[in-house]
């Protein structure tokens, strides 16, 4: 038997099976190892994944030995591989490092329900991510969806439960337009397999229903991806959920809605409807760069350093978006390479800010005044993803701004206002993280209580792991250059 | 004839109206429950839609029997992706009630109004 044929299918079986089982380990820690253990299974399944795809070749897989149109297919491609790389590989660094935080934050007879919850969440994004089929992909946006309100909802503040029913609201509307649109394509093709309605669409390309399908379906998944100006929910989420599970959430939720994004909109409605492409850059480029420049000239003046960086990540939205909306090679290349890296950066500084709130509770970044006297090591941490989501060189957020601005010269005479855009919020970008570390290392630190010492080290060594992962993808970016590479040449149909 | 092919895309017009007040309720009511009630008819609707696109004329359940043959059957599939829908909205909606019921524990309202002013 070969294993690698099975592989799509276990990235998805393996921590949904776990999930149940999980409940049922109630003694203390029990239900801790299990889930990590889970989760370091699915990110080596994905690893393998990767290396199977890394030669431009794409691993399907037919549910229950039904063919593609009639059955669930499941395909994994340069594109989805680099994106399991960052969900599978977020959920398994989060949760090794995670029981110190998730112990001091959740009680202890709800740990395993909550791992449980948090595997169920992975195995639903997994899914979004090998599915081929369009309802497949809603009822997994479902699953992930369900679980992420409950991991919200389990933050300490009474605010995490006002900040988890918008989210729920929004997040539904979201999955139902998207809902809606597979209905209307439905309706037209008879097929919900992505490439059979690939080749069907053609023919029906301009009736109503098809452009009213690609409509709901982008607003749909525009709003679960928190494209600005539909990200109102995303800033709260982040910061009254438990501090794991927003380094959980913060690397990987959002980019898997915009991978389902890219992914139908390039490969269903582009090669097949006329002047779509033009339709979608000139729609979501401009709220890409608002998107860019709103939420960065924002971020400078949050108050709570979890809800600086969550407005943050709306920006890094902004450039993915920016990246795909140009409709070139080099364009998708660099928004395939920013889901991957501002993963990185954003979790690497998630779990350095989870370091800090483990020492202290308040984080609003003026009441963090000389942390860094205390805790070196988590704020060289934060230092250093810091850089990373500005974009120095010799990280990996350096990479795909590079790129990004490669990108934007090539993409016509407006190019240098990309450029400038681009430029001008990373300024912003060394704005709010240096308010951060001012405060940190050079911020009033008279009442600082010396007893205080580092976080546990657990914490601390994999939230050391992410940030030099943030170094070695600076100096050696060939691996998600490659799946990059590949997805681009997928995704504009070259590599056909 | 105008007016007979209106009526005639009667199930969608009440699909598009009913979905139409379902957003209005979740975006307009301050309730918490109201506005999930209004999520509720926002899903309903889309569930008319999958149920009235498979409806073929004169057709039948689409069950295979022996002996019968030129039989007209309706498309089975958006049934069962519908069905699949409902599980969601279902589970989406019992979800936004235990919130609600935990924001009513916690807060003792569930006017967001007055929650806004407490925090």
């Amino acid at each position: 038997m070969d294993l690698i044929a099975h592989l799509p299918a276990l990235q998805v079986i393996v921590p949904m099976l776990s999930a149940p089982i999980i409940v049922l380990l109630q003694p203390r820690g029990l239900a801790w190892a299990g889930a990590t253990l889970a989760a370091v299974v699915s990110f080596a399944i994905s690893i393998a994944l990767a290396v199977a795809v890394l030669g431009g070749e794409t691993q399907t897989y037919s549910m229950g030995g039904w063919a593609a149109p009639f059955g669930i297919a499941l395909s994994v491609g340069g594109l989805s591989a680099l994106v399991l790389l960052v969900v599978t590989g977020a959920a398994a660094i989060a949760l090794l490092a995670a029981r110190p935080s998730i112990d001091q934050q959740i009680e202890l007879e709800r740990q395993p329900m909550f791992y449980s919850a948090w595997l169920l969440g992975l195995a639903g994004l997994a899914g979004i991510v090998v599915s081929a089929d369009a309802f497949n992909i809603f009822v997994f946006m479902e699953i992930s969806s369900l679980a992420s309100y409950v991991l919200i909802a389990g933050g300490p503040d009474r605010r995490a439960l006002l900040a988890v029913f918008k989210y729920l609201i929004m997040g539904t509307i979201g999955a139902t337009f998207y809902l809606i649109g597979v209905g209307l394509i439905y309706m037209m093709t008879g097929t919900l397999n992505l490439a059979d309605m690939e080749s069907r669409i053609g023919e029906v390309a301009q009736t109503r229903p098809v452009l009213v399908a690609a409509g709901f379906i982008t607003i749909g998944l525009a709003l679960k991806a928190a494209v600005f100006p539909l990200h109102v929910w995303l800033p709260n989420a982040y910061t009254q959920a438990p501090h794991m599970i927003t380094v959980f959430l913060a690397a990987c939720a959002t980019k898997v809605s915009i991978y389902v994004l890219i992914r139908f909109d390039y490969m269903v409605f582009q090669p097949t409807m006329a002047e779509h492409d033009n339709q979608f850059a000139l729609f979501l480029m401009p709220l890409a760069l608002l998107g860019i420049l709103v939420a960065s000239a924002v971020a400078m003046f949050e108050g709570n350093i979890k809800r600086l960086l969550g407005t943050s990540s709306v920006a890094q939205i902004g450039y993915i978006m920016l990246g795909a909306s140009f409709i070139s090679l080099a364009g998708v290349e660099a928004s395939v390479m920013h889901i991957f890296n501002h993963a990185l950066a954003k979790g690497g500084l998630f779990l350095a800010v989870a370091c800090i709130a483990f020492r202290y509770s308040d984080l609003r970044i003026q009441e963090l005044g000389g942390v860094a006297k205390t805790m070196p090591f988590s704020c060289a941490a934060l230092v250093l993803c810091g850089l990373s989501l500005i974009g120095v060189p010799g990280t990996a957020g350096f990479i795909s701004k590079w790129l990004l601005i490669t990108a934007s010269l090539q993409s016509g005479p407006w190019g240098w206002v990309f450029v400038a855009v681009i430029l001008v919020s990373s300024l912003m970008a060394v704005v709010y993280i240096w308010r951060i570390v001012e405060s940190l290392y050079f911020g009033g630190s008279t009442n600082r209580d010396s007893v205080i010492s580092e976080a546990p080290l657990q914490l601390l060594v994999i939230t050391w792991i992410a940030a030099l992962a943030n170094l070695y993808f600076g100096f050696f970016p060939e691996l998600p250059l490659a799946l990059a590479d590949n997805a681009a040449d997928v995704l504009m149909g070259y590599g056909k | 004839m105008k007016l007979l092919e209106l009526l005639g895309y009667y199930n969608y017009w009440v699909f598009a109206i009913a979905l139409v007040i379902g957003l209005y309720a979740v975006i307009s009511k301050t309730n918490l429950i109201k506005k999930l009630i209004g999520l509720s008819i926002f899903q309903s609707a889309v569930f008319l839609m999958y149920i009235t696109m498979d409806k073929v004329e004169g057709g039948t359940a689409p069950i295979i029997k022996a002996g019968v043959e030129d039989q007209i059957y309706s498309n089975p599939l958006p049934q069962v992706l519908i069905l699949t829908a409902i599980v969601v909205g279902v589970s989406t909606l019992a979800l936004g009630l235990a919130i609600v019921v935990r924001v009513n524990e916690r807060y003792g309202t569930i006017e967001e109004s007055e929650i806004l002013e407490s925090d």
